[in-house]
């Protein structure tokens, strides 16, 4: 009874005729045929409409004067006005600045020390000695941020560990609070950044690392060469193309802070070091209310995202041949 | 001769220096971890003086006692646990199902229903969109918040179809013959053959469910749908003290815990089940980012 079906699909797909009555026909009772599958697949298509679609539309009250009041198509057009009023803010030169500060300083210690990780951990002869550094190495990527957010507060305490042990070698006089000063902000991100995602960051390099073939790494030897040259002549032109994937990545992210970190460590006290694009989105919509003005900045960020990921993907193509898409 | 002697020792001396680092690397790893640890295991009054760094001064259970009488902090990690286990659940299995329909040859519309999803990967409307159609949908202040904005993603669902493409068709051939449909083959073939990436994105989704606090800030007001991370979001940013204070007096009268040490107590309890659960899902996540960075 239910061979039917699958006799049918291959029949229909074979049809070259296009319009034809008995096309269409064919073209239904294969639609028939895939009900179960066109419900499993429409009710996706349906989240995505509902859940990614509607908010792209919602992007139009960038465009907009939006209250809470109205909907969106009764809102009145203001055409430009929010982006204007986004160039003249006194907060937009701190705002690009935190935000840029941080993603650089993040891209160039952030990015290569995983890999120089992966390279050193590489090195180690001992298997289980590697499997165990590596374990450990990933637990802080399983943290929560609120819970790295608890633990740092606790080192940087007035009485915490970090405070101590400074005072304890009078390199201090006097206890320092940290998170109330904006110049350890830059400091405390990148270092918890690191801490928390150098070994998982490393993954992806150790799984490219293992697929080099050994032969390689004995016919350098041969050759005489040194740990330090295995690794700079072998090991790294091998993962070449993993390097310049999750590069293009980081470019087209610098517009992206950490938000789940940014939202724990920030507070009123290091808001002129901590006040980033996605905190002043967050902080002119969700807590003022401007709805509109902050969804223009939001927009302003997500096409400059956009841009920087396509650039960025170019580049990458051109000077060696490695592309996302 | 003489020079590969001196090639050894230089190796040697590499090989030392190589492990020295990786030790030094796993001390600065976990030592943070130990001394919150050390800190909720001490008496909280005693432990205000500081200087607690490797073992407990004055070793109490008091801080985790408080934690499990609050019921403000019981029913936060109710309400993660919750989450964590229906939310993880919803996302594997409509995430999968759709995966599912879009990976087989000849799905009238499959190529327009993947244009439709790889869009989704490069743009998104942002926050403020996203919070007005939460409002409109009445997700705010809605346990299903949690739940349904984060069913599906596309990008899951290419790790899902990458490994349904590999399952051999005659397992399905074999089942159609037997007069199943595509509904109870996809439950009865393709998900028990695979356990290996759903096992992989559940355990990814599950982690981020346990971890999220953000969704629980901005669209719960309600503290009795917060989750714990958002609970201690609320404690460890915003220093509000006055669930703390409730805790602290909550607790069976007794006067050694502080605010601090019952906080540094609920960090304990709410990052455990993660790290005891972590050494044996290893293999799979190690296994999904495999699969991840084949793909992206």
């Amino acid at each position: 009874m239910e061979m039917k079906p699958t006799i049918n699909r291959e029949i229909a797909s074979k049809e070259i005729p296009v319009n034809s009555p008995s096309t269409r026909r064919k073209w239904l009772k294969k639609l028939y045929t895939q009900r179960h599958l066109q419900t499993m697949a429409l009710l996706g298509v349906a989240w995505m409409i509902i859940f990614n679609y509607i908010p792209m539309y919602g992007v139009i009250i960038a465009f907009k004067e939006f209250d809470i009041i109205h909907t969106i198509s009764e809102a009145p057009w203001v055409g430009l006005e929010h982006f204007r009023e986004f160039l003249e803010d006194e907060n937009l030169m701190n705002v690009i600045k935190n935000t840029l500060g941080i993603s650089f300083i993040k891209l160039i210690i952030g990015f290569p020390l995983p890999i120089i990780f992966a390279l050193f951990l590489n090195e180690i002869r001992s298997v289980r000695f590697k499997k165990f550094v590596q374990t450990i190495s990933y637990l802080p990527h399983f943290l929560s941020w609120v819970v790295l957010g608890g633990i740092l507060a606790t080192w940087l305490a007035d009485v915490g560990i970090i405070n101590n042990i400074l005072l304890w070698l009078h390199i201090i006089d006097q206890p320092i609070t940290y998170l109330a000063e904006p110049s350890y902000f830059w400091t405390i991100i990148i270092s918890s950044d690191l801490w928390k995602e150098l070994g998982w960051s490393a993954i992806i390099y150790l799984a490219a690392i293992s697929s080099v073939s050994p032969e390689m790494y004995e016919a350098a030897t041969i050759d005489g060469a040194g740990r330090f040259q295995k690794m700079w002549y072998i090991t790294l032109p091998s993962i070449k193309s993993t390097i310049s994937i999750l590069f293009i990545l980081a470019i087209s992210g610098v517009l992206n802070s950490n938000f789940d970190q940014i939202l724990v460590l920030r507070n009123s006290l290091n808001d002129s070091a901590s006040n980033v694009i996605d905190y002043y989105v967050y902080q002119t919509g969700i807590i003022s209310g401007r709805y509109s003005y902050s969804a223009a900045v939001g927009l302003i960020k997500s096409v400059i995202a956009l841009i920087l990921l396509l650039v960025a993907n170019k580049i990458s193509k051109k000077i060696n041949d490695t592309s996302l898409f | 001769m003489f020079k590969l002697q001196r090639k050894t020792k230089s190796e040697a001396l590499f090989d030392l220096i190589n492990t020295i680092g990786m030790l030094l690397i796993c001390f600065v790893t976990l030592y943070p971890i130990w001394y919150v640890l050390v800190n909720a295991f001490n008496d909280g009054t005693d432990a205000m003086s500081g200087g607690i760094y490797w073992w407990p001064r004055v070793f109490s259970l008091e801080n985790f006692e408080a934690v499990f009488d609050s019921p403000g902090i019981m029913t936060a990690m109710g309400i993660t646990v919750a989450k964590t286990f229906i939310g993880t659940v919803a996302h594997v299995f409509f995430t999968a199902m759709v995966a599912y329909a879009l990976s087989r040859k000849g799905l009238i519309g499959g190529k327009i229903y993947i244009l439709i999803g790889t869009v989704t990967l490069f743009f998104a409307g942002g926050l403020i969109p996203s919070f007005l159609l939460m409002k409109d949908l009445h997700l705010l202040d809605n346990f299903l918040v949690y739940i349904i904005p984060f069913m599906f993603s596309f990008f899951d669902l290419i790790i899902f179809m990458t490994f349904f493409r590999e399952i051999p068709e005659g397992l399905e051939e074999a089942a159609r013959i037997d007069g199943a449909n595509d509904w109870s083959i996809f439950m009865r073939v393709i998900l028990p053959v695979s356990m290996p990436v759903l096992a992989t994105i559940a355990l990814f989704h599950g982690v981020f469910q346990w971890n999220d606090y953000f969704t629980g800030m901005i669209y719960i007001n309600n503290t009795d749908l917060q989750p714990i991370q958002t609970y201690l979001y609320r404690v460890v940013a915003q220093s509000s003290s006055s669930q703390m204070v409730a805790a602290v007096q909550g607790s069976s009268g007794t006067k050694t815990v502080t605010s601090q040490s019952i906080k540094l107590a609920t960090m304990v309890v709410t990052t455990l089940p993660i790290v005891f659960v972590y050494p044996f899902l290893q293999k799979y996540f190690v296994k999904g980012m495999m699969i991840g960075s084949i793909k992206g």
